[in-house]
């Protein structure tokens, strides 16, 4: 490590006081600049923040985005989920390999670039994707990428790549993405237009108490896909003793598919800050925290300018709008990388400077949440739909929607379908309408809620969409008939084992257990007996996992089986003389062979 | 009625549960009134005579013959039971799952402090049985029916295991039989 990086690390650790709880900030900060923490920088960091070294490479390991090794000044990650499957990810892979003159999880020999695959960069609707640093690009496909390596070459700077800005706050000055909003519908909640302040205006007029009362009256439930009565959290927060409380908002989407909050982010910031503000308000919270996945890091510098016009305007800050004793302001705490991260337990241990493991519960985040003080954490959403029952009063809230799901929802609609992109539909939509709506027409399944949702198929479409029946976190991904269900499964499979943070056995084992015999299955391997292993071996790990995480991974495996059971039936078969199908004894002997050098050895029985 | 038929083998393992049987003593006699001994080490029968009702497998599976003794016994066995830990587990010879194969034999025919090998060469011989790449336990090469476990199982067990299936009755081990840390 020479001086001028010691001394950037001093200064950043300086920066943020040497508070160890803003490890996050100061480990990305480093990884940005020198694109790896190394030993040395870990040994500094540790000291500088008085903290032992293995809780600094502890974080440092557990986080993708992080690496102790050196990467190229330019990390290309490629998106790799179903979505970007379907649509040319092993043509881009490929491409990508043959003009880096690399394979995967590779660094060129000069230091330039490195290749890795990543999870749900959340660009379904513009898929393939890939980040290249910060800078997403959209819409790839195999010819471009020659032009974009070449261009780099020459330039190692991927901001250069995007040429053409996307629309809305997309070609912001502080933003300067490709990305593009797509929004397909716009309903009465999100995507109208907000005066800032307003809502706060009104909402200040009003006790805190009252404040809660009108989201509970407004029935809202959190927009993250549990949908707990947001009203009783806040309830709960307030109650709950502290001398310091929090408002955390979730924009760690990650749940792969979904894309809306990026959106809701680009275009709609201020919805959701004085959503937070409200909250801080109504719980009597001084901080926010907005939790900012990384791979949104390009809105970063946009978001904190409009808290920064925000604090001028008197929103935020000391005695806001004017009312004595009512001091909030929030800041952003950038991911990297960890989908568990949304799991707001484990957030929370991000936000603290630690690795982001969940944390046991009880006690639950409205009694001890972030350094152990009550805390509210609420999606992006909600905050938004918080604003706009305050603006527009409870009753026009809970007009929308249904009975037990008040107002509107957000989609992240992606897939087989003519318009891929963001819906605002009222809750209560039926499958039906809304592949109608997109666009899709010959849809044979469909995975509502991301990869812990379910798959469901034709019998089912006409359910709707509202927590009493089909509850999602947004994402809405189509397949049509010439799909492969198992594909569609192995994919969140895999996802599922490469995301579990692995602290709980029945998460780290089970999930590689269940994709190792759903692997076997697609090989031609499977028994029918390997069915009732399946469901066993995923009910087990529902219910003996630590988070939500684990409750929900089975169920790519549990819901395909349940619906779509021809699906495995087709490839399943019996082994009449009781031979495990698994065992190939050719393969097995292959080495043994080789080494005796008696060629390839047949086996009859 | 004829008495049900029972057979043995031992596949990678060392004997000691072929030993463990005969330490039943003479309680043997008691067995050959219930069964006739078919396929078996211990009255060295070496073909099987037909179908068998129960097969007794030590030992795990760590070249290719093995398997097949393996498969001849599935094939010949109403009821197919993995004995001790080689055949439910893999056993000591699972040790060198951890090493490549190619190290192995290299250090038993070349490498190894006592081996006197001129030639250098890894035995090639057709008639000698290729390794497989690690040692298997039976029940992922075939389907078992039932496991004991145990290094041997203990002669009790595994006279009160058999003579259980045998009088269809369920098994009633006591607690030491089966407890092993």
């Amino acid at each position: 490590m020479n001086l001028a990086e010691r001394s950037f690390i001093t200064k950043l650790c300086q920066s943020c006081g040497k508070d160890p709880h803003r490890l996050m900030d100061i480990i990305i900060g480093v990884q940005g600049a020198y694109a790896r923490v190394s030993g040395d920088a870990m040994n500094l960091i540790a000291a500088e923040l008085g903290l032992p070294r293995v809780d600094v490479e502890s974080a440092v390991s557990f986080y993708q985005f992080l690496s102790k090794e050196q990467k190229g000044h330019v990390r290309i990650r490629l998106c790799d989920d179903i979505i970007d499957r379907m649509y040319g990810f092993d043509r881009i892979l490929k491409a990508f390999s043959e003009e880096l003159g690399i394979g995967l999880n590779q660094t060129t020999p000069d230091g330039k670039f490195t290749f890795e695959t990543t999870a749900c960069i959340g660009m379904c609707d513009q898929a393939p994707a890939a980040l290249m640093n910060n800078v997403v690009v959209t819409n790839l496909n195999s010819d471009s990428v020659h032009d974009l390596v070449e261009s780099l070459r020459k330039n190692l700077n991927p901001e250069q790549l995007v040429k053409k800005t996307g629309n809305g706050n997309n070609s912001h000055p502080l933003v300067r993405a490709m990305v593009q909003n797509n929004i397909r519908r716009r309903g009465p909640v999100i995507f109208q237009d907000f005066t800032p302040g307003e809502a706060l205006r009104k909402g200040l007029a009003m006790s805190p108490m009252e404040v809660i009362r009108s989201v509970k009256t407004a029935r809202l439930r959190g927009r993250g896909g549990a949908g707990f009565p947001t009203g009783m959290k806040w309830e709960f927060t307030r109650a709950a003793a502290g001398d310091r409380k929090f408002i955390m908002c979730n924009a760690d989407e990650g749940e792969p598919g979904t894309f809306k909050d990026r959106v809701i982010l680009t275009e709609k910031p201020n919805l959701i800050f004085e959503g937070m503000t409200l909250a801080g308000y109504a719980i009597g919270a001084g901080e926010g925290i907005l939790y900012l996945r990384g791979e949104y890091t390009y809105l970063l510098d946009f978001l904190n300018e409009t808290l920064k016009e925000r604090r001028a305007s008197g929103l935020l800050g000391k005695s806001i709008l004017g009312k004595d004793g009512f001091d909030f302001d929030i800041r952003i705490q950038l991911g990297a990388g960890a989908y568990i991260c949304g799991e707001e337990t484990a957030l929370i241990s991000s936000c603290e400077g630690l690795r982001g493991d969940p944390k046991n519960r009880p006690p639950f985040p409205a009694q001890k949440g972030y350094l152990g003080y009550p805390t509210v954490v609420n999606n992006v959403e909600t905050f938004c739909c918080v604003s706009r029952i305050i603006e527009h009063g409870a009753g026009w809230f809970a007009e929308h929607g249904t009975k037990g799901s008040s107002g509107t929802k957000l989609l992240s609609v992606s897939g087989d379908c003519r318009m891929p992109g963001v819906y605002e539909v009222p809750f209560g939509i039926s499958i039906h309408e809304l592949l109608e709506m997109v666009g899709a027409d010959d849809t044979y399944a469909v995975q509502i809620g991301g990869p812990s949702g379910q798959l469901i198929g034709r019998a089912d479409f006409q359910r709707t969409i509202c927590f009493d029946d089909l509850a999602t976190g947004g994402a809405v991904m189509i397949f049509d008939e010439d799909r492969d269900v198992l594909e569609i499964v192995q994919a969140f499979m895999d996802f599922f084992v490469h995301e579990s943070c692995g602290y709980c056995t029945p998460c780290r084992v089970g999930n590689v257990l269940l994709k190792k015999k759903l692997e076997e299955i697609r090989a031609g391997k499977g028994e029918p007996s390997d069915l009732e292993y399946l469901k066993s071996l995923g009910e087990t790990i529902k219910a003996t996992s630590r988070c939500g995480l684990g409750q929900t991974s089975p169920n790519p495996i549990l819901t395909s089986m349940a619906h779509f059971p021809d699906a495995y039936l087709k490839l399943l078969h019996e082994d009449k003389q009781g031979y495990q199908p698994t065992f190939d004894l050719d393969e097995a002997v292959a080495t043994a062979a080789r080494i005796a050098g008696h060629g390839r050895v047949h086996h009859e029985d | 009625m004829s008495k049900p038929k029972i057979a043995t083998a031992s596949l990678a393992g060392c004997f000691g549960c072929h030993m463990s049987l005969l330490d039943i003593d003479e309680r043997i006699l008691d067995l050959v009134e219930l069964v006739d001994f078919d396929k078996s080490p211990i009255n060295d029968l070496k073909k099987f005579t037909g179908k068998v009702q129960i097969g007794l497998i030590e030992g795990g599976c760590s070249t290719d013959e093995n398997v097949q003794v393996l498969r001849d016994f599935r094939r010949h066995c109403e009821i197919l039971i993995s004995v001790g830990d080689c055949a439910t587990q893999g056993g000591i010879p699972a040790m060198r799952n951890t090493v490549p194969l190619l190290e192995c034999l290299e250090e038993a025919y070349c490498n190894g402090p006592t081996v006197y090998n001129p030639s250098g060469a890894i035995p090639n011989d057709p008639e000698v049985p290729l390794l497989l790449d690690k040692v298997y336990p039976c029940h992922e090469v075939v389907k078992i029916d039932y496991f004991l476990p145990g290094c041997p199982p203990s002669a009790d067990t595994l006279f009160q295991a058999i003579v259980a299936l045998l009088k269809n009755e369920p098994v009633d081990l006591p607690y030491e039989l089966i407890k092993y840390d």
